[in-house]
């Protein structure tokens, strides 16, 4: 199940890690990972700008080293994230242990922030047919993105 | 055919794409105004609100309220009492003490939903979707081979979705604490729930995935694992910290 989840959860996990980076250990120089391509996973640039954004801009010559972060508690299991830096800005964050690696809550994974995603989805750029959602009143209806949906189909 | 009708202090949108005949929409809200007559917890005449107040005995309620009372029992014993009919938020509903007015609207919705839908299906409508409230119902396809497209509302941005799941003869039941306040109460301790914003619950049967959201709520930090040790059922939470979290089953849904 390591869709683009594992990957938000990971740039969340930088995140809490960036914030004690002094606390940081088991740097090592391994080579970079490939970024993962996913279209769901911050770009790098705005993980670092999260992170204020210090450094100077990539160069191709300059070799990429990763860090292992310290453990972040979650509700849901422990996440450990390693970070890859070139030049001081991250250029991958990849989480090399999450909570459903473990039995316990195999079935279970930690989104985003892991928080609900700020650019939140908007119903245009969705296509979609019914809304749910805590219940509406009668009244609120009229202002709900299911009464928008049974405007335009009718 | 899409019909929207002001029903259960809500909507309920009833979208059909394939043929109908003349009368179905008629038949589908009749049976929702059957719904209101027996479960409405407003109505003094409802038979919710007479077996409440003993002016009906058990004996004497329709087969269709009884099957409800026993669907909440089954959610209430599961939830350790999390979803309690016998404790509800509006203090004009329920009593504390376990006695008197009863209020099953965590689990009707869904329920009334279900049973729609079984009748839409025996008499041969394959593809629609009904929608009271924010509890949606999907079968067959809104076109050709095309997954039902169900947003998941955002829960502070009206305008907005948290997640999008593609379903087809499934229900998705959202369970949230922000749309009319904090109107959601731990039957347990009388107090209102926390932990939770927004419990979406995908299953089978509406009317467990409705009554599982609510109980989700009421659990607040232990919901969603809660959810998860039950097999059918995928679900998806989001925090008062805005931490969204899924269970596997229901990344499968997930396509945005």
């Amino acid at each position: 199940m390591r869709r683009t989840v594992p990957v938000l959860a990971a740039t969340a996990g930088a995140l809490v890690l960036l914030a004690n980076f002094h606390t940081t250990t088991g740097v090592s120089g391994v080579a970079a990972p490939n970024p993962t391509g996913s279209p769901a996973a911050a770009p790098p640039s705005r993980v670092a700008a999260a992170a204020g954004g210090t450094g100077s801009p990539p160069t191709s010559t300059t070799a990429a080293r990763t860090i292992d972060g310290p453990v972040a508690h979650t509700p849901y299991g422990d996440v450990k994230v390693r970070i890859t830096l070139k030049a001081s800005r991250i250029t991958d964050v990849q989480a090399v242990e999450l909570p459903f690696d473990r039995s316990k809550s195999r079935r279970i994974s930690a989104e985003a922030g892991p928080k609900l995603r700020s650019e939140a989805l908007t119903a245009q750029s969705a296509r979609i047919d019914a809304v749910s959602g805590a219940s509406y009143t009668s009244d609120g209806y009229t202002k709900s993105l299911q009464g928008a949906i049974d405007a335009a189909g009718r | 055919m899409r019909r929207v009708e002001h029903l259960w202090g809500t909507a309920i949108t009833l979208d059909v794409r394939c043929a109908v005949p003349p009368d179905l929409g008629d038949d589908v809200f009749a049976w929702f105004r059957r719904v209101e007559d027996l479960f409405s917890t407003w109505r003094p005449d409802s038979e919710v609100s007479r077996l409440g107040h003993g002016e009906l005995s058990l004996a004497e309620v329709s087969p269709e309220v009884r099957a409800v009372l026993e669907l909440c029992e089954e959610v209430r014993a599961d939830s350790g009492g999390a979803f309690d009919i016998r404790f509800a938020a509006d203090p004009r509903v329920a009593r504390r003490d376990g006695s008197g007015p009863i209020d099953p609207s965590g689990l009707v919705k869904g329920w009334a939903l279900q049973r729609a839908a079984e009748l839409l299906r025996g008499i041969g409508i394959a593809d629609f979707c009904i929608n009271a409230g924010g509890d949606v119902i999907t079968a067959g396809h809104p076109e050709p081979a095309q997954p039902w497209r169900i947003g998941i509302q955002h829960p502070w941005q009206r305008d907005k979705l948290a997640a999008v799941v593609a379903v087809t003869d499934l229900g998705v039941a959202t369970s949230g604490r922000c749309e009319r306040g904090d109107h959601v109460v731990d039957p347990r301790t009388g107090r209102p729930a926390i932990g939770l914003q927004s419990v979406t619950v995908i299953a089978d049967d509406l009317a467990l995935a409705d009554g599982y959201a609510t109980a989700a709520l009421v659990l607040g930090d232990d919901g969603l694992a809660w959810l998860d040790a039950h097999p059918a059922v995928a679900a998806m939470t989001i925090a008062d910290d805005s931490t969204v979290t899924l269970t596997d089953r229901f990344c499968e849904f997930r396509v945005l």
